[in-house]
């Protein structure tokens, strides 16, 4: 698995979402995915940097561009330095939130895209990685 | 202290046309010149060397708030704001200040090769001066591109989205953008308000304009159709196309209940028909 290309995007403020949404759009977009590929992708990006604003007081968004076997993939990583998420069997659980929201964000994400790895602990920060293939 | 010496002055002065051509040659090696018509950069640059030149006959000092000053002063505003709206940084713009040094250091040290002493005090001289004025541009550089994006938020607030009439009795809001802002909320509230007023028994709200639909934007929409249905008034959901559509139900949101139609010309249509208004066409 080779990457083509890399990068990072901050993810402080919501203006930061929009950015980072409209990052990922161009990103998918220049991996040729089909539109509705690219919108579950796009829809699952804003649940996540919006978790990260909001819930992991701020972050980034680091991009990848893979290439694996003739298939092109687009893998993205939100890392925080937050508090972490303590269980993370009840966060994976449809309809559960610790804010205010509909608690589908995290559930909703992985459901979005191909690959989803959730790596956090109590006050060690959260990282969310997600790849979607062509 | 008077600045620069009469005799710096007048061998400026005769200098001139070699000094812009040094100039312009500097500020298009820093690439300072891009969208920059290339007489118009000529005359800048000339009309400048005058303008500081007579400045310093009139026996300025390097303190650029004097009166001498003046003529100068309004130059680099005007300049200023047209290299703002041509859409150059403000590196850029103070950059037509600072690549005058160079060509100008380099006749200063021509002329004075013979004596060092007043060779460094005119250095010293010239560059506060030249500091002053390219300081200057970014001031007025800064308050340009401030006034214009100010300008763009008010022109952003305009176009925020309108409550439109349809029909006696139905009203549609156009959403346009990004759904998770403050500026949903105040959206929505007029919507509601608009309800009220013009007794309307139908709200469309169209999300055509919204390229994409998460939780937060599903939240804003249901809570608003609750509040519609509150207000004894229905709410139809127009502008799912077919790749929201397959992302609202991977992402597991629950619209059921919420009256949903892909564009609003069938939005438009169940909403005659639940009003019982029927059309023929004309004979």
């Amino acid at each position: 698995m080779n990457v083509r290309s890399s990068g990072s995007q901050p993810v402080r403020v919501e203006q930061d979402v929009v950015m980072a949404r409209q990052v990922s759009r161009k990103l998918a977009q220049d991996c040729g995915m089909r539109l509705i590929d690219l919108t579950k992708l796009v829809t699952a990006v804003s649940e996540l940097a919006r978790n990260t604003m909001v819930y992991g007081g701020g972050g980034d968004m680091d991009w990848q561009i893979l290439d694996d076997n003739g298939r092109t993939g687009l893998r993205l990583t939100f890392r925080d330095e937050g508090p972490g998420i303590p269980d993370i069997k009840l966060a994976m659980t449809d309809g559960w939130t610790s804010g205010g929201g509909l608690g589908l964000g995290l559930t909703g994400a992985k459901r979005l895209v191909d690959e989803f790895e959730l790596d956090t602990a109590p006050g060690a920060g959260t990282r969310v990685t997600i790849t979607r293939w062509t | 202290m008077a600045a620069l010496g009469q005799h710096a002055v007048s061998k400026v002065k005769n200098a001139e046309s070699q000094l812009v051509q040094e100039w312009i040659a500097a500020l298009e090696a820093s690439g300072g010149t891009r969208n920059v018509k290339g007489d118009e950069l000529k005359a800048d640059t000339r009309e400048f060397l005058q303008l500081i030149t007579s400045s310093l006959e009139n026996g300025a000092g390097t303190a650029i708030g004097a009166a001498q000053w003046e003529d100068t002063r309004q130059f680099l505003e005007r300049l200023s704001r047209n290299r703002a709206q041509m859409g150059q940084d403000s590196s850029q713009t103070a950059n037509f200040i600072f690549a005058l040094k160079g060509p100008f250091f380099a006749l200063l040290q021509k002329e004075f090769a013979s004596e060092p002493q007043l060779l460094a005090e005119q250095l010293l001289q010239a560059s506060e001066l030249f500091d002053a004025l390219g300081l200057h541009t970014i001031r007025t550089y800064q308050a340009s591109r401030e006034a214009v994006i100010r300008r763009q938020q008010e022109e952003l607030l305009e176009l925020s989205t309108p409550v439109v009439k349809l029909w006696d009795g139905v009203l549609a809001l156009p959403m346009i953008g990004t759904l998770d802002s403050q500026r949903t909320q105040v959206v929505m509230e007029s919507l509601l308000q608009r309800i009220v007023d013009t007794g309307s028994e139908i709200a469309i709200i169209d999300i055509t304009g919204v390229p994409t639909v998460d939780t937060l934007v599903a939240q804003h929409l249901l809570k608003t159709v609750t509040a519609i249905r509150l207000m004894g008034a229905d709410c139809i959901i127009s502008g799912v196309r077919p790749q929201i559509a397959q992302t609202i139900v991977h992402l597991g949101l629950d619209l059921q209940g919420v009256v949903t139609k892909a564009n609003l010309a069938d939005a438009l249509a169940l909403a005659m028909r639940r009003l019982g208004v029927t059309f023929t066409k004309a004979q």
